[in-house]
């Protein structure tokens, strides 16, 4: 047992703290896609080595060596002083791994400087309204025309669809293959006549999604990821970068200290929330279970540290936990403040700007997103703890 | 850094696990459950080990080892529903007496399984009205109720006032009355004191303090391992047991109660490690982990066993199987040494809010 980083790992971190000393002040509060403040703020990072740290220089990356123990560092650092980590979104976070995995060197080439400089905005096209947990059954099709694919379809679900340039797109290119084997995973541009780009309004009021059809759309042969057929492997060495990263303990320790300032600073009847002993009883059994992922956070990061250690189970579970306990704490805070719980949009008596009402309905979403709880169940009861598949049913002829 | 278990601390744990594999089959503890036997003989096979001196300092004649390592030995102890005084003798007395710096030429023979000291620390933690510790000078008066180990020797008490005194079982004005709890793989007892003349050990409230915070973390790795087993006989069952002409581990709704209880659990495991790395090495944490350890795994505890209890359909209800062990030790578990609400208002009342 040993929960120190070393002395070398401890220079590294004055390293970092002096770069935040040095720069944080420019640090954007927020900033999304198209953000100026943001793509500069970027570049810093990059240039640093705070971002796209382990890309290669020449595709526009810092260069490192891939290092634990130094990205939790930096992660631990900014996130303490409150520094904005660099551009997101799923160009970044899921197909600049998948190209360097399998992409050609001229679609690294091409794609990922500019992606991890947020100049290039791409947007995800796998889930379609027949194809969501059983996501390997979707029809949008591509088939060969010449030089070119032409695609048709529909796909939903596709977040930042309305500011992207271009999409990762799951299609179907062997009718006649097995499901698993007749996707292929192609790359094009959002500018392409025959799309269509419709919001997808969710309960929160917002257009966090969208809905995007595809008419006849012509895409260059070659702008395919790995060969084709082989889409699904693709898209699955993708889909395991996102499950973890959904509900990451830390934030959840965050608003759940958020709860408790709410609870010890409103009173109502004059009683303070946190001197109601039923409100408090909920927010330590929240903590609880907050504190038990935070120590499973720490079992994860140095099983990746210590390849001998095995941790499957435990990074298999942290989806479908993480989600629910996030969506439990903003729940507590919604009922303590009773009918403020309520409040919404441009509503006066508002607390923490809503955040509270968005986040429990947000992340209701994040419970179904990115692999259901129930699919997560079927993973942990079949690849944790070894017990069969639900046997299929045929299908009547 | 590494956080985990070091090769020794597993080699700790696969002694002990080999040994209650083979000497403690359901059978046994049934004996001791039913009265038949007392738990002397397990206990003779786990000092053989040097079990009851693992966190005896090597000058006081014991292993000298940490709080981790009696976390994974309770963890296998609370797998194998196994009879025995670990958590008083091998647990609380020592932490006890060594932080007190009293009494501690006794640790030899506990160390070598010979001497069991009990411990009475519900009257410290909360006590009834019908109950309840004084002392006057070392002179005590009272009862202390749900008392850890009828077999035991020498007794650890706690006064209401978190002093902390030790007495022998046949101290005159001392009568021991054993109590029947659902749990039969370990004993508890009332103490009632007449003017007992007792040794005092501290009467400091933090070596009390500390000593509880000990035996929240060795009660929760109990847990651990009762919830751990639980879990693997369910998923064993459900992969024999054929319903509909399938093993009934292949209908979802099985699988999920086998998951739920998996993801509740496997977090629970580093949790426990935390914190009985925190006793030792992280003071400020320590309280507050150790509070919030034995409260959580309570929850999940009872969680677990009842799931696994269902799994089992009819046949969990049932004597025959004798899942109820496990699902009684996990309750016993829950109550004993406060309770999850008390122990999550104490946990509020040690830590301020993390800027």
């Amino acid at each position: 047992m040993d929960l120190s980083f070393g002395p070398e790992y401890e220079e590294f971190r004055t390293e970092v703290q002096q770069f935040i000393a040095e720069h944080g002040s420019k640090s954007p509060r927020q900033g999304g896609a198209r953000d100026k403040e943001a793509i500069a703020w970027q570049k810093v990072l990059i240039e640093h080595g705070y971002a796209a740290r382990t890309i290669p220089k020449e595709y526009g990356g810092f260069g490192a060596e891939p290092d634990i123990i130094k990205s939790r560092i930096i992660a631990e650092e900014f996130s303490k002083n409150q520094i904005n980590t660099g551009l997101g979104g799923q160009g970044i976070s899921m197909l600049v791994p998948v190209l360097l995995e399998m992409g050609t060197e001229e679609q690294k080439q091409e794609f990922i400087r500019p992606t991890i400089h947020g100049e290039m905005i791409w947007c995800q096209g796998y889930s379609e309204p027949g194809a969501g947990s059983d996501l390997a059954s979707l029809s949008t099709k591509a088939e060969l025309d010449g030089d070119e694919w032409v695609v048709n379809g529909q796909k939903i679900w596709t977040s930042t669809a309305h500011l992207a340039d271009w999409i990762f797109c799951l299609v179907r290119t062997e009718p006649e293959a097995p499901k698993h084997q007749g996707i292929s995973f192609l790359l094009f541009r959002m500018d392409t006549p025959g799309i269509e780009v419709r919001p997808l309004v969710d309960m929160t009021g917002d257009a966090n999604f969208n809905e995007t059809f595809f008419t006849d759309v012509r895409v260059p042969k070659h702008q395919i990821v790995g060969q084709r057929g082989q889409g699904w492997q693709v898209a699955n060495a993708i889909l395991g970068h996102e499950r973890g990263s959904l509900a990451p303990p830390d934030a959840a320790q965050t608003r759940l200290n958020g709860v408790r300032k709410l609870m010890e600073t409103e009173t109502v009847g004059g009683e303070k929330l946190i001197d109601n002993p039923v409100y408090r009883d909920r927010l330590m059994k929240l903590q609880g279970r907050v504190l038990a992922m935070k120590c499973n956070d720490i079992r994860l990061l140095s099983a990746r540290i210590n390849k001998t250690q095995d941790a499957k189970l435990a990074g298999m579970i942290v989806k479908l936990q993480g989600t629910e306990l996030r969506h439990e704490l903003e729940a507590l805070a919604i009922d303590v403040m009773g009918e403020i719980g309520l409040a919404y949009g441009d509503n006066p008596y508002l607390r923490g700007n809503g955040s509270w009402q968005y986040q429990y309905m947000y992340y209701l979403g994040l419970i179904i997103g990115g692999g259901t709880s129930q699919i997560q169940k079927n993973i942990i009861s079949e690849r944790g703890l070894g017990m069969p598949k639900e046997p299929k049913i045929e299908k009547k002829a | 850094m590494e956080f985990g278990l070091s090769s020794e601390q597993s080699l700790l744990q696969d002694s002990v696990t080999r040994y209650l594999s083979e000497q403690l089959p359901l059978d046994e503890v049934r004996k001791v459950a039913s009265g038949d036997v007392n738990d002397a003989a397990v206990w003779q096979g786990l000092a053989d080990l040097g079990i009851p001196g693992l966190l005896v300092s090597e000058a006081n004649g014991g292993l000298g080892l940490g709080s981790l390592d009696a976390a994974v030995v309770s963890e296998a102890l609370g797998y194998h529903v196994t009879p025995s005084p670990f958590l008083s003798s091998a647990v609380i007395a020592p932490v006890a007496l060594q932080t007190a710096g009293r009494c501690e030429d006794l640790l030899g023979s506990v160390a070598t399984g010979e001497l069991r000291i009990g411990a009475a620390l519900a009257e410290g933690i909360g006590a009834r009205a019908d109950a309840g510790l004084t002392a006057n000078g070392n002179t005590l008066n009272g009862k202390s109720l749900f008392v850890l180990d009828v077999d035991a020797d020498q007794y650890l008490v706690a006064t209401s006032d978190r002093k902390l005194y030790l007495v022998a079982a046949d101290a005159a004005g001392l009568s021991r009355s054993p109590l029947s709890t659902i749990e039969k793989t370990r004993s508890t007892c009332e103490l009632n004191f007449s003017n007992v003349d007792a040794t005092l050990v501290s009467e400091d409230p933090g070596v009390f303090d500390k000593t509880w915070d000990a035996a929240l973390v060795a009660v929760a790795a109990d847990t651990l391992g009762t919830a751990q087993s639980a879990l693997d006989q369910a998923v064993v069952y459900a992969m024999q047991r054929e319903q509909f002409n399938r093993v009934i581990a292949s209908f979802q709704a099985v699988k999920h109660m086998c998951a739920e209880m998996a993801a509740e659990l496997e977090p629970c495991r580093a949790m426990v490690w935390y914190a009985a790395h925190a006793l030792d090495e992280i003071p400020e944490e320590a309280t507050m982990m150790a509070c919030h350890t034995k409260a959580h795994l309570s929850e999940v505890g009872q969680f677990v066993t009842r799931t696994s209890t269902e799994v089992h359909g009819g046949m969990g209800f049932t004597d025959l199987v004798g899942l109820h062990y496990w699902f009684k030790r996990a309750g016993f578990n829950r109550q004993i040494l406060g309770s999850p609400e008390l122990l999550r208002e104490r946990a509020l009342s040690v830590t301020t809010l993390a800027a």
